[in-house]
């Protein structure tokens, strides 16, 4: 990455700027609960949309070879459906890629 | 009126085991921002910042491959846009005596666990406890991302490479129980995951910049479903991505 320090600050004040003020107008401004329902849904549905689509289908990509990262995937999602906590879901799905890309060097001799 | 709650103590201890979460999630973020190039510095300073998850995930490589700043500012729009719902909630919260100054610092990390553990106390709350409330989560969001971007540069490749998939175990483990209890909350999901694959391998989509990706996916599948499966004012109001169940 080619990024100097003067782009970085810039990038970095828009972002943190985006941020803040999206989270300090509404503290100066609005005193009344948000009531229009489709702006609520809309605003209740966003983040499960945005949170998938940065996952797949990047998270594919995400380690060393795609079957390690299949194998992780499908293990999240096993452990995520039976609710186990993030960080427990999270710290399996690195583990199953661990091992998977350990067979695939050592035994398989595919990585 | 309740009587209203203003002791810096009890916000920090409050806001502990919110700490503790945010430690592994930064964690992961470090590694990833390292991963893309970023220095040590940059990431912890991204984390001190922004104080926001996925909206640091999405820019990181915007930044790194020159991204617009349009293209930038207008994913963290759309990204982080659910905090200006909270921060509406925590301002009813907010004893009226809170100053517009007090304010313009408490607005500075209103994140979906503190908004959920501000809005769960009884009666309204002061400057203090609110910034006592944000003090070690904040703490512990730029700690974590320092440690996981030393150890980004530190550890054998194979374990970086293991690591890789931490941050997106963690958005599984937030949208899946949901999900499962919600139909039109599952048919968002599956429709954001399908158009996420068109825009990565249909040719010409899949030159269309990442942020722009989320921005477009995000909002297409969210009014969908909010035209299709719109929610009723009794179903629960906090939109999150969800790392509450750590705090």
């Amino acid at each position: 990455m080619t990024m100097d320090v003067g782009t970085f600050f810039l990038y970095l004040l828009v972002c943190a700027g985006v941020t803040y003020l999206i989270r300090t107008v509404p503290l100066l401004l609005i005193k009344h609960q948000i009531r229009n329902r489709f702006i609520r849904s809309l605003i209740y549905y966003i983040p499960f949309a945005v949170l998938t689509v940065m996952t797949i289908p990047a998270v594919l990509y995400s380690t060393d070879s795609m079957w390690s990262a299949i194998a992780g995937l499908v293990v999240a999602l096993v452990l995520a459906y039976f609710n186990f906590s993030l960080l427990i879901v999270s710290l399996s799905a690195c583990g199953t890629v661990l091992c998977a890309e350990l067979l695939m060097r050592y035994v398989f001799h595919v990585l | 009126m309740e009587p209203s709650q203003n002791s810096f103590r009890k916000g920090v201890r409050d806001g502990i085991p919110i700490c503790i979460g945010y430690l592994s999630v930064s964690f992961a973020f470090g590694v990833f921002a390292v991963g893309w190039g970023f220095n040590i510095w940059e990431a912890v300073l991204m984390s001190f910042t922004n104080v926001t998850s996925a909206g640091q995930l999405a820019a990181v490589p915007i930044m790194a491959t020159g991204g617009s700043i349009l293209e930038l500012a207008a994913t963290q729009l759309t990204i982080n846009i659910r905090y200006a719902l909270m921060s509406v909630s925590v301002s009813q919260k907010l004893d009226e005596k809170v100053s517009v100054w007090h304010r313009l610092l408490i607005g500075f990390a209103v994140t979906d666990e503190i908004f959920g553990v501000s809005s769960s106390q009884s009666g309204r709350l002061g400057t203090r406890y609110m910034l006592g409330l944000e003090s070690t989560p904040i703490l512990g969001w730029t700690v974590g991302t320092l440690l996981g971007a030393v150890a980004g540069n530190l550890l054998p490749h194979f374990i970086i490479s293991a690591l890789g998939i931490a941050i997106y175990g963690m958005f599984i483990a937030i949208v899946v129980p949901p999900a499962k209890k919600s139909l039109p909350v599952l048919g968002c999901v599956l429709t954001a995951a399908a158009l996420g694959c068109l825009f990565r391998y249909v040719p010409g989509l899949n030159q269309v910049p990442s942020g722009y990706v989320i921005i477009i996916v995000g909002i297409l599948s969210a009014t969908l479903f909010a035209i299709l499966c719109p929610r009723n004012d009794s179903d629960e109001s906090a939109p999150s991505d969800g790392k509450e169940d750590l705090s």
